[in-house]
Protein backbone atom coordinates (compact mmCIF):
# COMPACT_ATOMS: atom_id res chain seq x y z
CA UNK A 1 0.00 0.00 0.00
CA UNK A 2 1.16 3.52 -0.84
CA UNK A 3 2.10 6.03 1.88
CA UNK A 4 0.84 9.64 1.80
CA UNK A 5 4.16 10.68 0.24
CA UNK A 6 3.61 8.36 -2.73
CA UNK A 7 0.02 9.13 -3.76
CA UNK A 8 -0.59 11.16 -6.93
CA UNK A 9 -1.72 14.79 -6.50
CA UNK A 10 -5.50 15.05 -6.44
CA UNK A 11 -5.87 11.26 -6.69
CA UNK A 12 -5.53 11.58 -10.47
CA UNK A 13 -5.11 8.22 -12.16
CA UNK A 14 -2.43 8.49 -14.84
CA UNK A 15 -2.36 4.84 -15.90
CA UNK A 16 -5.08 4.07 -18.46
CA UNK A 17 -7.08 0.87 -18.04
CA UNK A 18 -5.88 0.41 -14.48
CA UNK A 19 -9.39 -0.40 -13.23
CA UNK A 20 -8.65 -3.96 -14.35
CA UNK A 21 -6.35 -4.17 -11.36
CA UNK A 22 -9.24 -3.40 -9.02
CA UNK A 23 -10.70 -6.84 -8.30
CA UNK A 24 -14.22 -5.88 -7.33
CA UNK A 25 -15.17 -9.53 -6.88
CA UNK A 26 -14.14 -9.16 -3.24
CA UNK A 27 -17.33 -7.11 -2.64
CA UNK A 28 -19.48 -10.18 -3.34
CA UNK A 29 -21.80 -11.53 -0.64
CA UNK A 30 -23.66 -13.95 -2.97
CA UNK A 31 -21.93 -16.02 -5.60
CA UNK A 32 -23.59 -17.06 -8.87
CA UNK A 33 -23.19 -20.73 -9.80
CA UNK A 34 -23.57 -21.80 -13.45
CA UNK A 35 -25.34 -25.08 -14.11
CA UNK A 36 -24.32 -25.97 -17.71
CA UNK A 37 -26.95 -28.70 -18.13
CA UNK A 38 -29.77 -26.13 -17.67
CA UNK A 39 -28.13 -23.51 -19.96
CA UNK A 40 -29.71 -22.89 -23.39
CA UNK A 41 -26.91 -20.44 -24.37
CA UNK A 42 -29.31 -17.51 -24.84
CA UNK A 43 -26.55 -15.19 -23.51
CA UNK A 44 -29.09 -13.01 -21.64
CA UNK A 45 -26.71 -13.20 -18.66
CA UNK A 46 -23.94 -11.75 -20.82
CA UNK A 47 -26.22 -8.92 -21.98
CA UNK A 48 -27.41 -8.03 -18.49
CA UNK A 49 -24.15 -8.40 -16.55
CA UNK A 50 -23.07 -4.86 -15.54
CA UNK A 51 -19.48 -5.95 -14.90
CA UNK A 52 -18.63 -8.00 -18.01
CA UNK A 53 -18.09 -10.94 -15.69
CA UNK A 54 -19.54 -13.59 -18.06
CA UNK A 55 -16.78 -15.01 -20.21
CA UNK A 56 -17.91 -15.75 -23.77
CA UNK A 57 -15.85 -17.63 -26.33
CA UNK A 58 -17.00 -18.65 -29.86
CA UNK A 59 -20.50 -17.34 -29.05
CA UNK A 60 -20.81 -19.69 -26.08
CA UNK A 61 -20.81 -18.64 -22.46
CA UNK A 62 -18.29 -20.21 -20.12
CA UNK A 63 -17.45 -19.75 -16.43
CA UNK A 64 -18.00 -16.56 -14.43
CA UNK A 65 -15.11 -14.18 -14.00
CA UNK A 66 -15.14 -14.13 -10.21
CA UNK A 67 -12.44 -11.42 -10.10
CA UNK A 68 -15.05 -8.88 -11.16
CA UNK A 69 -18.48 -10.42 -10.44
CA UNK A 70 -19.96 -8.39 -7.56
CA UNK A 71 -22.75 -10.92 -7.03
CA UNK A 72 -25.61 -8.57 -7.95
CA UNK A 73 -27.76 -11.51 -9.08
CA UNK A 74 -29.11 -9.88 -12.26
CA UNK A 75 -27.97 -12.85 -14.33
CA UNK A 76 -29.75 -15.33 -12.07
CA UNK A 77 -32.93 -13.23 -12.18
CA UNK A 78 -32.92 -12.93 -15.99
CA UNK A 79 -31.87 -16.54 -16.71
CA UNK A 80 -34.81 -18.35 -18.40
CA UNK A 81 -33.18 -21.78 -17.74
CA UNK A 82 -34.47 -24.95 -19.32
CA UNK A 83 -38.01 -26.18 -18.59
CA UNK A 84 -38.23 -24.03 -15.45
CA UNK A 85 -34.83 -25.06 -14.11
CA UNK A 86 -32.49 -22.04 -13.74
CA UNK A 87 -28.99 -22.31 -15.18
CA UNK A 88 -27.71 -19.72 -12.70
CA UNK A 89 -28.36 -19.85 -8.95
CA UNK A 90 -27.10 -17.51 -6.23
CA UNK A 91 -25.38 -19.05 -3.23
CA UNK A 92 -24.16 -17.31 -0.10
CA UNK A 93 -20.40 -16.75 -0.08
CA UNK A 94 -18.38 -18.62 2.52
CA UNK A 95 -20.83 -21.49 2.87
CA UNK B 1 4.23 52.89 -16.69
CA UNK B 2 2.39 52.47 -13.37
CA UNK B 3 -0.68 54.61 -13.77
CA UNK B 4 -2.55 55.99 -10.77
CA UNK B 5 -6.27 55.55 -11.26
CA UNK B 6 -9.54 55.59 -9.38
CA UNK B 7 -11.24 52.20 -9.33
CA UNK B 8 -13.62 50.06 -7.32
CA UNK B 9 -12.42 46.81 -5.76
CA UNK B 10 -14.58 44.91 -8.24
CA UNK B 11 -12.99 46.77 -11.13
CA UNK B 12 -9.55 45.92 -9.76
CA UNK B 13 -10.41 42.21 -9.49
CA UNK B 14 -12.01 42.11 -12.96
CA UNK B 15 -8.92 43.70 -14.48
CA UNK B 16 -6.60 41.27 -12.72
CA UNK B 17 -8.70 38.51 -14.29
CA UNK B 18 -8.43 40.21 -17.67
CA UNK B 19 -4.65 40.33 -17.38
CA UNK B 20 -4.54 36.63 -16.40
CA UNK B 21 -6.64 35.84 -19.50
CA UNK B 22 -8.22 32.62 -18.22
CA UNK B 23 -9.16 29.89 -20.69
CA UNK B 24 -12.52 29.41 -18.98
CA UNK B 25 -14.68 31.35 -16.55
CA UNK B 26 -17.78 29.69 -15.11
CA UNK B 27 -19.91 32.24 -13.31
CA UNK B 28 -23.25 33.12 -11.76
CA UNK B 29 -22.95 36.76 -10.67
CA UNK B 30 -24.13 37.78 -7.22
CA UNK B 31 -24.20 41.03 -5.25
CA UNK B 32 -21.75 42.56 -4.37
CA UNK B 33 -19.45 40.64 -6.75
CA UNK B 34 -21.74 41.21 -9.74
CA UNK B 35 -19.65 44.06 -11.11
CA UNK B 36 -16.63 41.73 -11.42
CA UNK B 37 -18.53 39.54 -13.87
CA UNK B 38 -20.28 42.48 -15.54
CA UNK B 39 -16.89 43.97 -16.36
CA UNK B 40 -15.25 40.66 -17.17
CA UNK B 41 -17.97 39.59 -19.61
CA UNK B 42 -17.44 42.95 -21.37
CA UNK B 43 -13.78 42.05 -21.75
CA UNK B 44 -14.90 38.73 -23.26
CA UNK B 45 -17.38 40.42 -25.64
CA UNK B 46 -14.81 43.03 -26.66
CA UNK B 47 -12.23 40.38 -27.45
CA UNK B 48 -9.82 41.66 -24.78
CA UNK B 49 -9.50 38.10 -23.42
CA UNK B 50 -9.71 34.66 -25.05
CA UNK B 51 -11.92 33.27 -22.31
CA UNK B 52 -14.72 30.79 -22.85
CA UNK B 53 -17.45 32.31 -20.69
CA UNK B 54 -19.84 29.76 -19.16
CA UNK B 55 -22.91 31.44 -17.70
CA UNK B 56 -24.24 28.74 -15.43
CA UNK B 57 -27.67 28.37 -13.79
CA UNK B 58 -26.29 28.50 -10.23
CA UNK B 59 -23.06 28.92 -8.30
CA UNK B 60 -22.95 25.17 -7.74
CA UNK B 61 -22.91 24.74 -11.51
CA UNK B 62 -20.52 27.65 -12.03
CA UNK B 63 -17.95 26.05 -9.74
CA UNK B 64 -18.63 22.66 -11.36
CA UNK B 65 -17.85 24.18 -14.77
CA UNK B 66 -14.67 25.68 -13.34
CA UNK B 67 -13.65 22.28 -11.96
CA UNK B 68 -14.27 20.53 -15.28
CA UNK B 69 -12.35 23.19 -17.20
CA UNK B 70 -9.43 23.13 -14.78
CA UNK B 71 -9.26 19.33 -14.93
CA UNK B 72 -9.34 19.59 -18.73
CA UNK B 73 -6.18 21.66 -18.49
CA UNK B 74 -7.21 25.32 -18.63
CA UNK B 75 -6.49 28.36 -16.50
CA UNK B 76 -9.75 29.09 -14.71
CA UNK B 77 -11.04 32.04 -12.73
CA UNK B 78 -14.39 33.15 -11.33
CA UNK B 79 -15.91 35.35 -8.64
CA UNK B 80 -18.73 35.12 -6.14
CA UNK B 81 -20.04 36.24 -2.78
CA UNK B 82 -22.15 35.22 0.23
CA UNK B 83 -24.96 32.77 -0.65
CA UNK B 84 -23.11 32.02 -3.87
CA UNK B 85 -20.02 30.89 -2.02
CA UNK B 86 -22.23 28.93 0.38
CA UNK B 87 -23.94 27.23 -2.55
CA UNK B 88 -20.53 26.34 -3.99
CA UNK B 89 -19.46 24.75 -0.73
CA UNK B 90 -19.79 21.14 -1.86
CA UNK B 91 -17.80 21.83 -5.02
CA UNK B 92 -15.11 23.82 -3.19
CA UNK B 93 -13.89 20.61 -1.57
CA UNK B 94 -13.80 18.91 -4.95
CA UNK B 95 -11.77 21.72 -6.52
CA UNK B 96 -9.18 21.54 -3.76
CA UNK B 97 -9.23 17.75 -3.41
CA UNK B 98 -8.50 17.42 -7.13
CA UNK B 99 -5.71 20.00 -6.67
CA UNK B 100 -7.08 22.37 -9.32
CA UNK B 101 -5.53 25.86 -9.32
CA UNK B 102 -8.76 27.85 -9.75
CA UNK B 103 -8.66 31.52 -8.73
CA UNK B 104 -11.77 33.16 -7.31
CA UNK B 105 -12.44 36.70 -6.24
CA UNK B 106 -14.84 36.92 -3.29
CA UNK B 107 -16.60 40.12 -2.25
CA UNK B 108 -17.15 39.05 1.35
CA UNK B 109 -20.76 39.43 2.38
CA UNK B 110 -23.09 38.41 5.20
CA UNK B 111 -25.15 35.22 5.04
CA UNK B 112 -28.91 34.91 5.12
CA UNK B 113 -31.23 34.83 7.16
CA UNK B 114 -32.07 37.60 7.74
CA UNK B 115 -31.08 38.44 4.20
CA UNK B 116 -28.43 41.12 3.96
CA UNK B 117 -26.25 42.14 1.04
CA UNK B 118 -23.52 44.00 2.92
CA UNK B 119 -20.00 43.18 3.94
CA UNK B 120 -18.87 40.75 6.58
CA UNK B 121 -16.75 37.61 6.65
CA UNK B 122 -19.40 34.95 7.32
CA UNK B 123 -19.17 33.58 3.77
CA UNK B 124 -15.40 33.14 3.76
CA UNK B 125 -15.36 31.70 7.27
CA UNK B 126 -17.87 29.06 6.19
CA UNK B 127 -15.37 28.07 3.52
CA UNK B 128 -12.23 28.32 5.64
CA UNK B 129 -11.75 24.54 5.96
CA UNK B 130 -12.45 23.63 2.32
CA UNK B 131 -8.79 23.13 1.48
CA UNK B 132 -8.57 26.40 -0.46
CA UNK B 133 -5.95 29.06 0.08
CA UNK B 134 -7.55 32.27 1.40
CA UNK B 135 -6.08 35.75 1.04
CA UNK B 136 -7.79 38.86 2.45
CA UNK B 137 -7.43 42.37 1.06
CA UNK B 138 -7.72 45.71 2.86
CA UNK B 139 -8.57 47.83 -0.16
CA UNK B 140 -8.88 47.83 -3.97
CA UNK B 141 -5.11 47.97 -4.39
CA UNK B 142 -4.61 44.88 -2.29
CA UNK B 143 -7.49 43.11 -4.03
CA UNK B 144 -5.80 43.78 -7.38
CA UNK B 145 -2.35 42.77 -6.12
CA UNK B 146 -3.62 39.67 -4.31
CA UNK B 147 -5.62 38.59 -7.33
CA UNK B 148 -2.56 38.84 -9.62
CA UNK B 149 -0.45 36.94 -7.11
CA UNK B 150 -3.21 34.37 -6.58
CA UNK B 151 -2.67 32.98 -10.09
CA UNK B 152 1.01 32.49 -9.39
CA UNK B 153 0.36 30.93 -5.97
CA UNK B 154 -2.37 28.59 -7.23
CA UNK B 155 -0.36 27.52 -10.27
CA UNK B 156 2.94 27.17 -8.36
CA UNK B 157 4.23 23.65 -8.99
CA UNK B 158 4.68 23.03 -5.24
CA UNK B 159 1.11 24.17 -4.57
CA UNK B 160 -1.52 23.47 -7.30
CA UNK B 161 -4.43 24.48 -5.08
CA UNK B 162 -7.37 26.84 -5.58
CA UNK B 163 -7.14 30.34 -4.12
CA UNK B 164 -9.91 32.71 -3.06
CA UNK B 165 -9.14 36.39 -2.68
CA UNK B 166 -11.43 38.21 -0.28
CA UNK B 167 -12.26 41.88 -0.06
CA UNK B 168 -15.03 43.49 1.98
CA UNK B 169 -18.35 43.57 0.15
CA UNK B 170 -19.42 47.14 -0.78
CA UNK B 171 -16.85 48.75 1.52
CA UNK B 172 -14.08 47.65 -0.85
CA UNK B 173 -15.94 46.11 -3.75
CA UNK B 174 -17.94 49.28 -4.55
CA UNK B 175 -15.90 52.17 -3.13
CA UNK B 176 -13.89 54.08 -5.71
CA UNK B 177 -10.37 54.30 -4.41
CA UNK B 178 -7.04 55.59 -5.65
CA UNK B 179 -4.84 52.76 -6.71
CA UNK B 180 -1.86 52.03 -8.87
CA UNK B 181 -2.34 49.97 -12.01
CA UNK B 182 0.41 47.74 -13.29
CA UNK B 183 0.69 47.91 -17.07
CA UNK B 184 -0.74 44.87 -18.82
CA UNK B 185 2.51 43.70 -20.33
CA UNK B 186 4.44 43.69 -17.05
CA UNK B 187 1.56 42.13 -15.13
CA UNK B 188 0.82 39.40 -17.65
CA UNK B 189 4.54 38.60 -17.88
CA UNK B 190 4.53 38.27 -14.09
CA UNK B 191 1.60 35.82 -14.18
CA UNK B 192 3.16 33.89 -17.04
CA UNK B 193 1.95 31.07 -19.27
CA UNK B 194 -0.34 28.48 -17.78
CA UNK B 195 1.20 25.05 -17.35
CA UNK B 196 -1.34 22.27 -17.00
CA UNK B 197 -0.71 19.22 -14.82
CA UNK B 198 -2.35 15.93 -15.92
CA UNK B 199 -4.83 17.64 -18.27
CA UNK B 200 -7.77 15.49 -19.38
CA UNK B 201 -7.54 16.90 -22.91
CA UNK B 202 -4.06 15.45 -23.39
CA UNK B 203 -5.44 12.38 -25.13
CA UNK B 204 -2.00 10.89 -25.65
CA UNK B 205 -1.72 10.56 -21.87
CA UNK B 206 -5.21 9.57 -20.71
CA UNK B 207 -6.05 10.31 -17.08
CA UNK B 208 -9.03 9.80 -14.78
CA UNK B 209 -10.19 12.37 -12.21
CA UNK B 210 -12.28 11.70 -9.14
CA UNK B 211 -11.85 8.01 -8.31
CA UNK B 212 -13.48 6.41 -5.29
CA UNK B 213 -10.94 6.30 -2.46
CA UNK B 214 -12.14 4.33 0.54
CA UNK B 215 -10.92 3.44 4.01
CA UNK B 216 -7.62 2.01 2.82
CA UNK B 217 -6.30 5.16 1.09
CA UNK B 218 -8.46 8.20 2.00
CA UNK B 219 -6.35 9.31 4.95
CA UNK B 220 -3.19 9.23 2.82
CA UNK B 221 -4.74 11.72 0.37
CA UNK B 222 -5.90 13.97 3.24
CA UNK B 223 -2.46 13.89 4.84
CA UNK B 224 -0.92 14.71 1.44
CA UNK B 225 -3.29 17.71 1.13
CA UNK B 226 -2.36 18.93 4.61
CA UNK B 227 1.31 18.55 3.71
CA UNK B 228 0.91 20.61 0.53
CA UNK B 229 -0.91 23.28 2.55
CA UNK B 230 2.03 23.48 4.95
CA UNK B 231 4.27 24.49 2.04
CA UNK B 232 1.94 27.27 0.85
CA UNK B 233 3.42 30.09 3.00
CA UNK B 234 6.83 29.57 1.37
CA UNK B 235 5.28 29.86 -2.10
CA UNK B 236 3.23 32.91 -1.06
CA UNK B 237 6.39 34.69 0.09
CA UNK B 238 8.30 33.67 -3.02
CA UNK B 239 5.56 35.09 -5.26
CA UNK B 240 5.34 38.24 -3.10
CA UNK B 241 9.06 38.85 -3.54
CA UNK B 242 8.75 38.71 -7.31
CA UNK B 243 5.65 40.88 -7.18
CA UNK B 244 7.56 43.52 -5.25
CA UNK B 245 10.02 43.74 -8.13
CA UNK B 246 7.30 44.76 -10.59
CA UNK B 247 5.14 46.83 -8.25
CA UNK B 248 7.34 48.21 -5.50
CA UNK B 249 4.74 46.95 -3.02
CA UNK B 250 5.80 44.42 -0.44
CA UNK B 251 3.52 41.69 0.89
CA UNK B 252 4.00 39.12 3.63
CA UNK B 253 1.81 36.45 5.21
CA UNK B 254 0.57 39.20 7.51
CA UNK B 255 1.04 42.92 7.95
CA UNK B 256 2.49 44.32 11.14
CA UNK B 257 1.66 47.97 11.81
CA UNK B 258 3.66 49.56 14.63
CA UNK B 259 3.59 46.16 16.28
CA UNK B 260 7.24 45.49 17.12
CA UNK B 261 7.27 47.55 20.33
CA UNK B 262 3.50 47.48 20.94
CA UNK B 263 2.05 46.76 24.37
CA UNK B 264 -1.54 46.63 23.14
CA UNK B 265 -2.66 45.46 19.71
CA UNK B 266 -5.71 44.85 17.58
CA UNK B 267 -5.84 41.89 15.20
CA UNK B 268 -8.25 42.56 12.34
CA UNK B 269 -8.58 41.61 8.69
CA UNK B 270 -9.50 43.50 5.53
CA UNK B 271 -10.91 47.04 5.34
CA UNK B 272 -11.31 47.56 9.11
CA UNK B 273 -7.53 47.42 9.42
CA UNK B 274 -7.33 50.81 7.69
CA UNK B 275 -9.57 52.52 10.25
CA UNK B 276 -7.73 50.78 13.07
CA UNK B 277 -4.33 52.02 11.85
CA UNK B 278 -5.61 55.63 11.91
CA UNK B 279 -6.75 55.25 15.50
CA UNK B 280 -3.49 53.53 16.48
CA UNK B 281 -1.63 56.58 15.12
CA UNK B 282 -3.69 58.85 17.40
CA UNK B 283 -2.98 56.64 20.42
CA UNK B 284 0.73 56.62 19.56
CA UNK B 285 0.68 60.42 19.54
CA UNK B 286 -0.68 60.25 23.08
CA UNK B 287 2.10 57.93 24.17
CA UNK B 288 0.23 54.60 24.01
CA UNK B 289 2.27 51.83 22.43
CA UNK B 290 -0.47 50.45 20.21
CA UNK B 291 -0.19 48.34 17.06
CA UNK B 292 -2.14 46.35 14.49
CA UNK B 293 -1.74 42.86 13.11
CA UNK B 294 -3.54 42.29 9.83
CA UNK B 295 -3.50 38.65 8.64
CA UNK B 296 -3.31 38.45 4.83
CA UNK B 297 -2.97 34.70 4.41
CA UNK B 298 -5.82 33.20 6.45
CA UNK B 299 -5.67 29.66 5.03
CA UNK B 300 -3.27 28.10 5.61
CA UNK B 301 -3.05 30.06 8.86
CA UNK B 302 0.52 31.18 9.58
CA UNK B 303 0.61 30.05 13.22
CA UNK B 304 4.38 30.38 13.77
CA UNK B 305 4.60 33.88 12.28
CA UNK B 306 1.56 35.05 14.29
CA UNK B 307 3.07 33.66 17.48
CA UNK B 308 6.31 35.51 16.80
CA UNK B 309 4.48 38.75 15.98
CA UNK B 310 2.26 38.82 19.09
CA UNK B 311 4.18 37.10 21.90
CA UNK B 312 5.63 40.31 23.37
CA UNK B 313 2.29 42.18 23.41
CA UNK B 314 0.56 42.51 26.82
CA UNK B 315 -3.06 42.68 25.67
CA UNK B 316 -4.60 41.82 22.31
CA UNK B 317 -8.12 42.21 20.94
CA UNK B 318 -9.09 40.01 18.00
CA UNK B 319 -11.83 41.64 15.93
CA UNK B 320 -13.98 39.16 14.06
CA UNK B 321 -16.33 40.21 11.26
CA UNK B 322 -18.14 36.85 11.65
CA UNK B 323 -19.25 34.76 14.58
CA UNK B 324 -19.18 31.05 15.32
CA UNK B 325 -22.55 30.39 16.86
CA UNK B 326 -22.67 28.10 19.85
CA UNK B 327 -21.08 30.06 22.67
CA UNK B 328 -17.69 29.94 20.98
CA UNK B 329 -15.45 32.83 19.97
CA UNK B 330 -15.15 34.26 16.47
CA UNK B 331 -13.17 32.27 13.89
CA UNK B 332 -10.15 34.59 13.77
CA UNK B 333 -9.95 34.62 17.57
CA UNK B 334 -9.94 30.82 17.67
CA UNK B 335 -6.92 30.64 15.39
CA UNK B 336 -5.05 33.46 17.12
CA UNK B 337 -5.70 31.88 20.52
CA UNK B 338 -4.59 28.46 19.25
CA UNK B 339 -1.40 30.03 17.89
CA UNK B 340 -0.62 31.84 21.14
CA UNK B 341 -1.46 28.91 23.42
CA UNK B 342 1.70 27.20 22.19
CA UNK B 343 3.85 30.09 23.34
CA UNK B 344 4.98 30.36 26.98
CA UNK B 345 5.12 34.12 26.49
CA UNK B 346 1.74 35.37 25.34
CA UNK B 347 -0.71 38.26 25.66
CA UNK B 348 -4.10 38.31 27.32
CA UNK B 349 -6.56 38.03 24.43
CA UNK B 350 -10.12 39.28 24.10
CA UNK B 351 -12.56 38.88 21.24
CA UNK B 352 -14.86 41.48 19.70
CA UNK B 353 -17.49 40.71 17.10
CA UNK B 354 -18.04 43.74 14.87
CA UNK B 355 -19.39 44.98 11.56
CA UNK B 356 -21.82 42.14 10.84
CA UNK B 357 -24.02 42.70 7.81
CA UNK B 358 -22.06 45.83 6.90
CA UNK B 359 -22.57 47.62 10.26
CA UNK B 360 -20.16 50.55 10.27
CA UNK B 361 -16.89 50.15 12.11
CA UNK B 362 -16.11 53.64 13.31
CA UNK B 363 -12.91 55.08 14.82
CA UNK B 364 -14.71 55.28 18.16
CA UNK B 365 -15.03 51.49 18.20
CA UNK B 366 -11.28 51.05 17.78
CA UNK B 367 -10.70 53.74 20.43
CA UNK B 368 -12.88 51.95 22.96
CA UNK B 369 -11.18 48.63 22.27
CA UNK B 370 -7.72 50.17 22.67
CA UNK B 371 -8.77 51.88 25.93
CA UNK B 372 -9.98 48.53 27.24
CA UNK B 373 -6.69 46.90 26.19
CA UNK B 374 -4.67 49.56 27.99
CA UNK B 375 -6.64 48.78 31.16
CA UNK B 376 -6.15 45.01 30.71
CA UNK B 377 -2.41 45.51 30.14
CA UNK B 378 -2.26 47.55 33.37
CA UNK B 379 -4.21 45.34 35.79
CA UNK B 380 -4.18 41.97 34.00
CA UNK B 381 -7.95 41.57 34.38
CA UNK B 382 -10.36 40.61 31.60
CA UNK B 383 -13.98 41.60 32.17
CA UNK B 384 -15.45 40.10 29.02
CA UNK B 385 -13.70 37.52 26.83
CA UNK B 386 -16.14 37.95 23.97
CA UNK B 387 -18.38 40.88 23.21
CA UNK B 388 -20.34 42.35 20.31
CA UNK B 389 -19.38 45.95 19.59
CA UNK B 390 -21.43 48.50 17.68
CA UNK B 391 -24.63 46.71 18.63
CA UNK B 392 -27.63 48.28 20.40
CA UNK B 393 -27.89 46.78 23.87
Amino acid sequence: MKTWKEVTPGAVITEPGSSRKFKTGSWRAFRPRWIPENCIQCLLCWIYCPDMAIKVKDSKRGEFDYDYCKGCGLCALECPGKKGNKAIVMEEEGK
Amino acid sequence: MHRKIAATGNEAVANAMRIANPDVCGAYPITPATEIMQRFTSFVSNGQVNTEMVLAESEHSAMSACIGAAAAGGRVATATSSQGLAFMWEMLFIASGLRLPIVMGVANRALSAPINIHGDHSDAMGARDCGWIQLFSENAQEAFDNMLQAFRIAEHMDVRLPVMVGMDGFITSHSIQTMEWIDDETASKFIGEYKAVSPMLDIKHPVSYGPLILTDMYMEYRKAHEHVMSGVPKAVLEVAKEFEKISGRSYGLLEKYKLDDAEVAIVVMSSAAGTTKEVVDQFRENGVKAGVLKPRLFRPFPYAEIREALKHVKAVAVLDRADCFGGSHGPLYLDIAAAMYQSAERPLIINKIFGLGGRDYMPVHAENVLKELVQIAKDGKINSAKEYIGVRE
